[in-house]
C-alpha cells in the first residue's frame, strides 16, 4: 500500500469514529425516569421500620453505564480513559477500578463496563469519543440494566445459592468483579466490602432476579433499602 | 460436571459458564470459489470424532465472552490443556502416545 493510500485509510477511520450518532438517552427533568424494578416500590417498602434480617438490598437506580471495547495496546485508549475518568483502565483479568463515583470493571480482554453518575454518561461519552484515537466501540446501555446491592453478614450465603462461582473470601475478595451465572440468568459479580456485594443485571430479568433474592434471602430475613 | 480453566479470565469456572462449539483449528479455504465441492462440503460440514484426544473450541458465554480450544479426552473427560485463540496445543494425540512408549 502506498504512503498516500495509508493516509487515506487512517484518515478515515479517525473520521468514522467521530461520525458517530451519539444519544441523548436521559430524558428531560419534567419525564419522570423509571427504574426497571419501579414496579416493586423498593422505596416505599424500604420505609417499613419493622424490617429485620441478615441480608440487605438496595438498587443504586439510573446510573450511567456504558460498555466500552477497545484494544489495551492502543495507547491512546489508556490515556484517554485516564485522562476523562480520572481512573486507570483495569487490565488484569477480574479487576476494576474506581474512584469517587466512577468505576470501570473489567469485563473481557477488550471489555470493559464503566458506571458513572446518573446523567453525566452522555457527556463522558461525548468526550470519550474526542480524546480517544483509534478503533473502538462505546455503548450507551444504562437503560439496558441495573445495578443491585446485596449486604448484610447473610448476603454471602445467598450467592452461595444462587451461584456456581465460588463466593469464599480464599477465591473471591474485596475489588474482585467477575461475570457468571446467577439462578438461570447472568450478573457481573462485584464484591465491593467485606460484606456487601454488587450486582449487574439485565433489565428484562431484573424482575426475575427481585422475586430470586426475596425467595433465597427468606431464611435470614430481607431488609430493603432506599 | 466439568471444572474448566478458562484462559482469559485465568481461573477455574463451572461448565455452566461455557458452552462446547466443536472442533477446532478449522481453517476456512482461502479460496473458496475455487473450492470442489467436495473440498467446500468437507470443510462446512465433516467433523472429526476421535475416540481419545480432541482438540475443540469452547466459548466462556456466562463469563468473558470470548473463544478458547480445549484439549479434552472425548473416552475419559480429561481436560488436558485450555489454551488461547490462535495459539497450537501442547498436548496431541502424538504427544501422548510417544510419552506412553
Amino acid at each position: 500500500m502506498s504512503e498516500v493510500a495509508k493516509a487515506q485509510v487512517v484518515e478515515e477511520s479517525s473520521a468514522a469514529v467521530s461520525k458517530v450518532a451519539v444519544l441523548q438517552q436521559r430524558a428531560g427533568a419534567g419525564v419522570q425516569a423509571e427504574s426497571p424494578l419501579h414496579h416493586v416500590g423498593l422505596d416505599h417498602l424500604a420505609l417499613n421500620v419493622h424490617q429485620r434480617g441478615g441480608v440487605a438490598l438496595r438498587e443504586k437506580k439510573l446510573l450511567g453505564h456504558l460498555v466500552l471495547r477497545g484494544n489495551s495496546a492502543n495507547a491512546s485508549l489508556l490515556k484517554g480513559i485516564k485522562k476523562v475518568l480520572g481512573v486507570e483502565l483495569p487490565l488484569a483479568p477480574l479487576s476494576c477500578s474506581a474512584k469517587g463515583t466512577t468505576s470501570i470493571q473489567w469485563m473481557g480482554p477488550d471489555e470493559w463496563l464503566i458506571l458513572v453518575e446518573g446523567g453525566s454518561e452522555y457527556g463522558i461519552e461525548l468526550a470519550l469519543r474526542e480524546a480517544i484515537d483509534g478503533h473502538i466501540s462505546l455503548v450507551n446501555v444504562s437503560g439496558g440494566q441495573t445495578v443491585l446491592e446485596l449486604s448484610g453478614p447473610d448476603a454471602r450465603k445467598v450467592l452461595q445459592k444462587s451461584t456456581p462461582y465460588d463466593v469464599h473470601p480464599g477465591s473471591f475478595p474485596v475489588g474482585k468483579c467477575v461475570s457468571t451465572v446467577f439462578a438461570k440468568t447472568q450478573v457481573l459479580l462485584q464484591r465491593t466490602g467485606e460484606d456487601s456485594y454488587e450486582m449487574v443485571v439485565r433489565r428484562s430479568f431484573s424482575d426475575y432476579m427481585w422475586l430470586w433474592l426475596q425467595d433465597a434471602s427468606a431464611e435470614y430475613g430481607l431488609v430493603i433499602k432506599a | 460436571m466439568l471444572h474448566i480453566y478458562c484462559p482469559y479470565c485465568g481461573e477455574n469456572r463451572d461448565q455452566d459458564e461455557f458452552k462446547a462449539k466443536g472442533e477446532a483449528h478449522i481453517s476456512r479455504p482461502l479460496d473458496p470459489m475455487g473450492c470442489t465441492d467436495q473440498q467446500w462440503g468437507d470443510y462446512m460440514f465433516f467433523r472429526k470424532n476421535p475416540r481419545g484426544v480432541h482438540h475443540e473450541m469452547w466459548y466462556h458465554v456466562a463469563g468473558c465472552r470470548k473463544f478458547f480450544n480445549m484439549t479434552r479426552d472425548t473416552v475419559t473427560y480429561r481436560i488436558y490443556e485450555t489454551y488461547k485463540m490462535g495459539e497450537q496445543p501442547s498436548v496431541t494425540a502424538e504427544s501422548l502416545a510417544g510419552g506412553q512408549s
